[in-house]
């Protein structure tokens, strides 16, 4: 460029300054390099003015507690979203609901290249705030940032209860504001409505550990109290995506049933029906039905038994015999009903029909030995007992179906739950639960 | 590319100009503000020092806007009673002038623009609504500003005055608006939002203990 001009001193790089209060002659080090429109000073109190060499003390307020200690001391630097910031300001500022005084606080953090940014923390609960450099549009309950759609969560108006440190506006205790939120979590849209001048903010939501970490602060961070505004469910799962999915799933497994159902050969091996009478049966009870044949791979045989009970019982002592191998599945079957009538109306317990499933039972000749025992009531009884090869079985997709339908109904429970308490803080609380209300999801 | 090259009236430095189309820059030694006749340089006037302040952009910063290389070469400082900006003045390498708005490191990227019936500063309030190329915008803040100094190269002159109205307007995307009151006939700038980082910055200031 202009290379035969000597070359310039330039301006001196800008430095943090330090000054004196006017008022109590205590140190005061300016650390914006000159971004802050007041500062305050930290042993008396005095607001000053930043911009003025001389410090001019605007406002002077009284604290009645000494302990509001900002949790992350002035001057403390950590790394934020990847930029180094320092925090230079604190305040905590109040509202009145209902006769309840709500406190939080919030830091001005400050970076030369950056500017400024700001961290509010509440109960433990902690927001990474900067101004919004779009207009969001309000739409009646809700407001459009970006895009996205803000519920309105809550309008109160916010008063400042302590300051100290550096702020790039005219800070003043006892100066009141107009705040309303609007939440879309992690995120919430705040409107601040000071005089004629709307500011709009976005936070996100952050844990106190990330802070902690953020800024390499000693000890633990204040464990969060209840559910704030705009904290993520820790249920992370889309609650609507996941009854899709099980929609889904549930589909899959009707359409896997009926076709197994089709594929099943459903094949009648045996039918015979036997009489029973306690006049002819001595010692020898036991009988054999004819032999019969499973063809083909191994499969599941159906042992259906029926009996006219009433008021009775009849139990079979059954066992499938493979007359080549010897092989034998022994299986006990009850059939019993009872029925009558009480106070309530009539009643009945247990079915004249019974039916047992044997999985896997391989090709070859079978036959069934049978052993009765009968009611002492019953004198006589003629009983049937129907075989069929190759049933389908269902009782394994009511098991995933309860398996996945379990998890799913604890899910949205826990997300509802949640939800039901984050907007219980609002000013649209949820109703009651016997009222149920899309309010709230 | 050739730079205009002249001496300073006022101590004989060299000025040096950057950008072709200048109409005032500021002597780097004696800070006499420099306007261009056809023939020569005209002392019109003499700059303060500048307060320090806070910006870390500085004449001869270089930066990308879009696929669009500029380097910063003049400043205009404003105050206001919540503080103060700059609308620093930058050549883009496509020769075209722009303004890099900086606010307490909010940053704006502005061109001049021209418009039709430009409402007067007395007839515009907070909430009004506005058109132009197609794009709605609506006013958010009336600011009326103290000038405090110029810096460098400017495309017009501006140099004696004192109170100046601004009115910003915003919209529902990144663009945003100001009318300058600078002068009897307002002046339509257009612009947007532009993130730091996205300028991909080069010869910044740096501060100390960062």
């Amino acid at each position: 460029m202009s290379a035969s001009t000597p070359p310039l001193s330039g301006p001196p790089k800008p430095q943090a300054k330090a000054l004196n209060c006017p008022k109590c002659g205590a140190a005061i080090v300016l650390r914006s390099f000159g971004q802050a429109e007041t500062v305050v000073c930290a042993s008396c109190h005095c607001i000053l003015d930043a911009k003025d060499p001389n410090l001019a003390i605007l406002q002077q307020f009284e604290i009645k507690t000494s302990d509001i200690k900002p949790l992350i001391p002035l001057g403390t630097r950590g790394k934020l979203r990847g930029t180094d910031y320092e925090v230079i300001g604190f305040q905590r500022r109040s509202t009145q609901v209902d006769g309840i005084t709500y406190r939080w606080h919030e830091y001005v953090l400050f970076n030369p290249y950056k500017g400024i940014r700001y961290l509010s923390e509440y109960n433990g609960h902690w927001n990474d705030i900067s101004i919004c450099k779009m207009l969001p549009m309000s739409e009646g309950a809700s407001a459009n940032y970006l895009g996205e759609i803000y519920k309105h969560f809550q309008t109160c108006d916010a008063s400042t209860d302590f300051v100290l440190g550096e702020f790039p506006w005219q800070v003043r205790v006892g100066k009141h504001a107009g705040v309303a939120d609007f939440v879309n979590p992690p995120r919430i849209l705040s409107s601040e409505k000071m005089a004629n001048e709307v500011t709009w903010s976005i936070g996100e939501y952050m844990y106190g550990r990330e802070i902690w970490e953020a800024f390499k602060l000693p000890g633990a961070p204040p464990e969060a109290m209840g559910v704030y505004e705009n904290q993520p469910s820790p249920v992370t799962t889309n609650v609507t995506g996941m009854w899709v999915a099980f929609a889904a799933f549930a589909m899959l497994l009707l359409a896997l049933m009926a076709g197994f159902d089709m594929r099943a050969k459903k094949e009648p091996v045996l039918h015979e029906t036997f009489h029973w009478e306690r006049a002819k049966v001595a010692g020898e009870t036991s009988l054999v039905t004819d032999v019969f044949e499973l063809k083909g791979r191994p499969s599941t045989v159906e042992v259906k038994t029926w009996a006219p009970v009433s008021n009775e019982w009849i139990y079979l002592n059954y066992a499938l015999i493979n007359q080549d191998t010897g092989q034998a599945w022994d299986f006990g079957r009850e059939v019993s009903y009872y029925s009558g009538y009480d106070s309530d109306g009539s009643w009945s317990e247990g079915s004249r029909n019974d039916s047992v499933v044997i999985p896997s039972v391989p090709s070859g000749h079978y036959y069934f030995r049978i052993e009765p025992e009968v009611d002492p009531a019953v004198p006589a009884i003629a009983y049937s007992v129907a075989v069929t090869r190759d049933v389908p079985v269902f009782g394994i997709y009511g098991i995933a179906f309860l398996a996945l339908l379990v998890p799913v109904v604890i899910i949205s429970f826990r997300a509802y739950t949640f939800e039901r308490s984050r907007w219980s803080e609002s000013d649209h609380p949820p109703m009651q639960f016997s009222s149920s209300s899309g309010d709230d999801e | 590319m050739t730079q205009p090259v002249a001496n300073c009236p006022n101590c004989g430095a060299k000025i040096v100009f950057r950008w072709s189309s200048s109409v005032q820059t500021v002597c780097e030694f004696c800070k006499s503000i420099l306007v261009r006749t056809d023939v020569d340089l005209k002392k019109v006037g003499q700059v303060a020092d500048l307060p320090p302040d806070s910006s870390p952009i500085q004449i001869n910063t270089e930066g990308k806007y879009g696929n669009k290389a500029f380097v910063v070469v003049g400043r205009i400082l404003y105050e206001y009673d919540q503080g103060g900006w700059n609308e620093w003045h930058v050549m883009m390498n496509d020769g075209t002038s722009a303004w890099l708005s900086d606010a307490q490191s909010e940053y704006a990227l502005s061109l001049s623009s021209k418009a039709q019936n430009l409402p007067a500063a007395a007839l515009v309030h907070v909430g009004q609504e506005f058109t132009w190329n197609n794009q709605p915008y609506t006013v958010s803040v009336i600011t009326p500003a103290h000038y405090r100094g110029v810096e460098g190269e400017l495309p017009f002159q501006y140099w004696d005055k004192t109170d100046v109205t601004f009115v910003d307007l915003r919209s529902e995307s990144r663009k945003l608006a100001t009318l300058d009151y600078s002068d009897p006939e307002p002046a339509l700038y257009l612009g947007e939002f532009v993130e730091f980082d996205d300028l991909k910055l080069r010869n910044l200031r740096s501060f100390e203990g960062w």
